[in-house]
């Protein structure tokens, strides 16, 4: 896993100089940086937050020579016991926003996949099937662009795209201001499209009520075994592009013994989202699961 | 590479705890990183050093202490260690495994640095 995992850190490259920023297709002035108002301090921006911290030593420093000409101040240590998860904050928020989901009764599904397994077009394919039974929106999260919330947006569902910038994966933090910047109505399905990527989204609850897994006939049949944290995080795991496997050496058994080896609690789905083979299958079981009807 | 943020999320969280308990400085800082926790610990560590730099934990050393993981089988109860998620049980071959130790994930102490009189 070591050396997978920093393979994928070059290619992302998250690091704090950006910052996420919500975007709206058709509203080319649309930008609100996540950061903006004060929702709460972000650990991706640590600027402001560092300088300041700095500035305090400082002080503490200046003031620590003042007395010294005069009497001597002794540095002792203390042990403090902690025991905090670190990922603590992104948990409490996800905690919130999973409460706002559930107050609304609103349905929040996290879609993760490595770029290209078809997140967006599955959702194309699903909308207009769901849209007839209840209201759906979209967030979209991307590194840059609005091109897949703009294919969104063409089906007429609300969509707020989250460009992370140099960030690699969504956070809590990114879906509650994106929350507050779309109007949910009751009793709605809300898809989240996580930034393609098998690694670091893994570890950030969003306070979805499932994590949707995505894989296609075009990766290796091994994925599961390559990125297990994610399948092991995942509450489903969806096959996409079926109607290729005529065309590539993809063994659908194998793939399927491989996620379940990490995660025996893993359902598993087999679909085109292109033909839309096998797409009732599982609509039929997500409305079940979540009680949509 | 989330190790970024989440070392971000170290430095604030135990910058926080060090400036309630009136530290003047972190000397340690103790995590618990399970090996199956996802957390590479080498680009952890080397985000560390750029995400405390210039604040109270920018001297801090970072102890990393990374319990192995552990699977106890669904079938016969029998507990082993486990490299990863995908493990099966040695005496019964079951492969309806479940982790029970190895993905923990904490600040487990800092050590701060007071002013005394």
């Amino acid at each position: 896993m070591r050396g997978e995992s920093k393979s994928m850190c070059n290619t992302c490259g998250c690091s704090d100089d950006g910052g996420a920023v919500l975007r709206k297709p058709g509203e080319s002035d649309y930008h609100v940086h996540v950061d903006d108002g004060g929702a709460g301090k972000h650990h991706t921006h640590g600027e402001v937050e560092r300088s300041e911290e700095a500035h305090h030593q400082e002080v503490h420093h200046d003031h620590h020579h003042d007395h010294d000409h005069h009497h001597h101040h002794e540095i002792r240590s203390r042990h403090v016991l902690l025991e905090e998860d670190v990922l603590l904050k992104n948990n409490l928020l996800a905690e919130r926003n999973r409460g706002y989901f559930e107050a609304k009764e609103i349905v929040a599904l996290n879609f993760l996949s490595s770029p290209g397994s078809g997140k967006t077009s599955l959702l194309e394919t699903i909308i207009p099937l769901l849209q007839q039974r209840l209201p759906v929106a979209v967030i979209e999260g991307d590194q840059q662009t609005t091109n897949d919330a703009d294919r969104i947006h063409a089906l007429g569902v609300p969509v707020i795209q989250i460009n992370t910038g140099s960030g690699c994966h969504l956070d809590a933090l990114m879906i509650q201001r994106a929350l507050h910047e779309m109007e949910l109505q009751e009793h709605s399905l809300l898809c989240i499209e996580n930034v393609g990527n098998l690694v670091c989204p893994a570890l950030f609850d969003l306070g979805e009520a499932l994590k949707v897994v995505i894989i296609s006939v075009t990766e290796g049949d091994d994925k599961p075994l390559k990125y297990p944290t994610m399948f092991h995080e995942a509450d489903l795991c969806i096959l996409n592009k079926i109607d290729l496997l005529p065309y590539v050496e993809f063994d659908v058994a194998r793939c399927r013994q491989n996620a379940m080896r990490v995660n025996h609690h893993l359902e598993w789905f087999e679909l085109s989202a292109k033909t839309g083979e096998g797409v009732a299958e599982w609509l039929e079981w997500l409305e079940k699961r979540l009680k949509l009807l | 590479m989330h190790e970024m943020s989440i070392a971000l999320s170290i430095v604030e969280a135990v910058v926080a705890h060090a400036q309630k308990e009136g530290g003047v400085g972190i000397s340690e800082i103790e995590l618990l990183v399970g090996k199956l926790a996802g957390i590479e610990a080498d680009a952890l560590t080397f985000c560390f050093s750029a995400a405390a730099a210039g604040t109270l934990a920018g001297e801090a050393r970072l102890v990393l202490e990374e319990p192995e993981g552990v699977g106890e089988c669904g079938e016969c109860g029998l507990r082993f260690p486990v490299n990863f998620y995908y493990a099966e049980c040695p005496e019964c071959r079951s492969l309806r495994i479940t982790i029970v130790s190895g993905e923990e994930f904490l600040i487990q102490s800092i050590t701060i640095d007071e002013r005394g009189e």
